[in-house]
This record gives structure tokens, sequence and C-alpha cells, in this order.
């Protein structure tokens, strides 16, 4: 059984996360301490909140060179909503933050300030749209046919001026595409929620799993 | 739209009344949450219906157990007071809390939640009795008239940093007859968060009223509590309205 390290740093959903690896097989492993994180098979990054707040709970108990030294050891690591979002270069939610800058990127708001008439945040189940130019997404979608890649989505914020290389589906909210999940060497990124999106979800965290 | 099924749930068991009152045991709220997510529901919003009047909350138990084997977004309401009362909600396995009376108490109370927990965790539950051509909000599971106007006070609870409406009528709660669609075309209109309409729902015909409005979420009670419709009625009645869900 794998071990997989699920990473509190005091914003995500821990449990909800912990209970969708149980359900595919996985052993999950919560914890905050960068000596448990060196043993485990595979490392996710959950996290609800704005991007300020993600950046400096992780600058605590040198959890973040931990993160970064987990990552350069080539274990899988998978961020889920601001998970991911942390993963880029900055955010620009209350103000602009430095990120990990993983993978190349902004994280801004989904729709313009201006655009008012949208209403956020964006909390939908959408489809999930491949990357038609880099089909390789690692293999977070086996097993999911087009009409399954339903996913459940909460967030006001989202990956701007990512490579297209890097990216491996887009979603659209009210006319606005954006970035939904993302894929660098062993970093994978979702913008929606996996444990929260039924078995579709179930699928992709068990194809992280099988991947790790 | 997303379609939630809503259990209010007293001591161990999933109940239903009309207008909040007469209320009646219609089944295990961990096996009807199972039951409703195997089904394909989009989403689940536990309340408990007893917490608020005696200042306890007996629901953690059951959130803990469904969680384990539920994997869609749950919501937990239902006599949240405190930080501490939010805290034990979301590490029992709860995503969102929806919060009334202590909001009314103390409106800084939701700015407080949004701001230690992010506003996507803040359901702003508002419980409307109509008043002539106009709604008052009530609290206490709809016992205690509270003076606020339900259109200014949805406003003000977007304002102090909720993520989310759950706007319930009183009036057409348990019903079985239709939303309330005047209460929630003025809520949906004057704030700029998703509102999830609850109350009234009793047959698929009533989700096709909801087309103009479009609110985000649509809550489900009654009529899956009765197997009046299935999940997957309303669903193909949602995707006629849209084309794609």
């Amino acid at each position: 059984m794998k071990k997989i390290c699920i990473l509190d740093y005091g914003l995500g959903n821990v449990r909800s996360v912990s209970n969708a690896l149980k359900y595919v097989g996985a052993h999950p492993v919560i914890s905050n301490t960068p000596e448990i994180l060196k043993d485990s098979h595979a490392l996710i990054v959950p996290g609800v909140g704005a991007f300020a707040q993600g950046m400096s709970a992780l600058g605590k108990d040198g959890l973040q060179d931990s993160l970064l030294e987990y990552i350069k050891s080539g274990k899988h690591v998978l961020g889920i909503c601001l998970g991911m979002q942390l993963l880029f270069d900055r955010g620009d939610e209350f103000g602009v933050t430095t990120g990990l800058g993983l993978v190349p990127g902004v994280v801004s708001r989904i729709v313009p300030r201006q655009q008012s008439e949208v209403r956020l945040p964006h909390i939908s189940w959408a489809k999930v749209d491949p990357n038609p130019v880099h089909e390789n997404d690692g293999g977070m979608f086996d097993g999911l046919p087009d009409k399954q890649r339903k996913f459940y989505f909460l967030h006001s914020y989202a990956a701007q001026d990512v490579p297209d290389q890097f990216i491996t589906g887009r979603a659209t909210y009210s006319g606005y595409t954006f970035v939904a999940s993302v894929k660098r060497d062993n970093i994978w990124g979702a913008q929606f929620h996996p444990e929260k999106s039924g078995p579709s979800g179930l699928q992709v965290l068990n194809n992280f799993v099988k991947n790790s | 739209m997303r379609l939630i099924a809503r259990l209010d749930v007293k001591n161990e068991h999933v109940i239903k009344g009309i207008h909040f009152e007469g209320l009646r045991k219609v089944g295990n709220p961990i096996e009807m949450a199972k039951n409703y997510y195997a089904q394909g529901i989009d989403e689940i919003v536990f309340i408990d219906a007893v917490a608020s009047l005696y200042n306890r909350n007996n629901l953690l138990s059951v959130i803990a157990k469904a969680s384990e084997e539920v994997f869609v977004p749950i919501t937990v309401g239902g006599g949240l007071r405190s930080i501490a009362d939010i805290e034990m909600a979301l590490s029992a396995g709860a995503d969102k809390v929806a919060v009334n009376t202590a909001a009314i108490l103390n409106p800084g109370f939701i700015t407080e939640i949004a701001k230690r927990y992010g506003s996507q965790c803040v359901v702003a539950s508002i419980q409307a009795k109509r008043i002539g051509h106009d709604w008052e909000a009530y609290m206490e599971a709809g016992r205690e008239p509270t003076g606020k106007k339900v259109v200014a006070w949805s406003k003000e609870l977007e304002d102090l940093g909720a993520g989310e409406i759950l706007l319930t009528s009183i009036d057409q709660d348990g019903t079985k007859k239709g939303f309330d669609l005047p209460l929630l075309r003025a809520v949906n209109t004057i704030v700029n968060i998703p509102v999830m309409i609850s109350g009234g729902c009793g047959n698929t015909d009533h989700v096709q009223d909801l087309k103009e409005i479009r609110p985000s979420g649509v809550c489900l009670a009654s009529v899956l509590h009765y197997k009046i419709n299935t999940i997957d009625e309303f669903k193909q009645r949602l995707t006629s309205i849209n084309g794609t869900r």
C-alpha cells in the first residue's frame, strides 16, 4: 500500500483528502513535519483559502524548504486548488505574493474585477477539456472518457500566463476559460477538487497514487 | 445549477416538516447521504434542526461517518456559534459551514470565519418569511423573527464575507408547491455571490421554473426523501434546460 503524505499547513480540507485516498486504497498520512514527509511515496498539497495566507502558512516551521526538497527528489506531488495555485510564480489576491515558482504563471481573479456581472466564487461542476496540443497529461485523466471529466470547482482565482506545454486541462465559467490542471515533470496541479468530485475525482486520485 | 440534497437532522434521524413544523422522521442521515451520492447528487447539506435551540451539536459523528464514503461537497449548519464549533465541523469532514442565528446575533462572526477559513467556506443561511410583498429573516430554525429585511440582509452578508447564500423559504418549506421565485429573484439580483434556493421543490417542473433566474444551487428535500422524483430525473430536466448541465 502506498503511503501518501497530505501536507497539513493549516489551510486544507485534509480530512476529505485523506478519506478519498483511503477509498482508493492508499495509505494517507496527515503531517506537518518534514520527517514524515521524507518517508512517503508521494505528497498532496491540499488547500482552501487565500494565496497570501497559504504562502505564509508554508513559511512556518520550514515546511516550504522541505516541500521544495521533496519535489527536487523526483517524488510525485499533487497540488489541489490553493495547493495548485501556490506552485506558480506569484498570486495577486490581497496584494502581490511570491509563490513557490515551480510552474511558470500568475494566479489572478478568474474574471477581471470590472466584470462585476459575473458571480464569484465560481462554484460548479465543470467539464475539463484536455489540452489538444500537449496531450501528455502524465496519466492524470486515465480511464476517464470525455463525458466523465466533470469536476467540482470552488475558487475565485486561477492561474494565468501559464506556458501551454504545462497545461493539461482547461475549463470555462461564464465565458471565461481558465487553467484547470497542470503538469510539470513530477508535479501535478488540479484547480478542481478531486476529493469532492465523485467517482471521476476518485479516479484522478487513483491515477495519482498509481503513478507515484 | 448544482443539485443539492438537503438533510435536516434531529438527533439521529433525518426529519422533514412543513413550514419547519410538524417534523417527521424520514430516515437515517448517513444511509440517505450515501444513497443520494450513489445516485449522483452534486452536493449535500446537513442542517441540525434542533442544535440552535439548545446550543448543542450532535451532527458531528454523522458528518464524520458520511464523509468517509460520500465524495461530494458537504455543508453543515445548525447551531454553529463559535470558531470552536466551526473548527469541529470542518475537522469532522465538512467542506463548508452554514450560519444563520449566530450571524444575526453577531454579524462579525461571518467575517471572522471568512478571514480564518476563506469566504468559500462560509455559507450564509437565511430563513425567509413573507410579510406582504417583502420578506423577514428568521432565526432559531424558523421560530424567531429578527426584524431584518431579507434582501438588505443578504447584501450585508455578502459584504461581511460570505461566499454563498443558502436561501430557505419558510413559507414554501415542505409544501412541495414550488420555490418562492420572487424571493429568489430579489436576492439573486442584489448579491454577486452564488445563491442556493431551498424550500418547496415538489417535482421536476419546479426546477424548470428556475430557468430564467438560474440560481447556483437547488436544494431538494421532500421530493427526494419521499421518492417523488429521482436525482436522475432532475439531471435530465437540467440538461434539457441548459443544453449541457
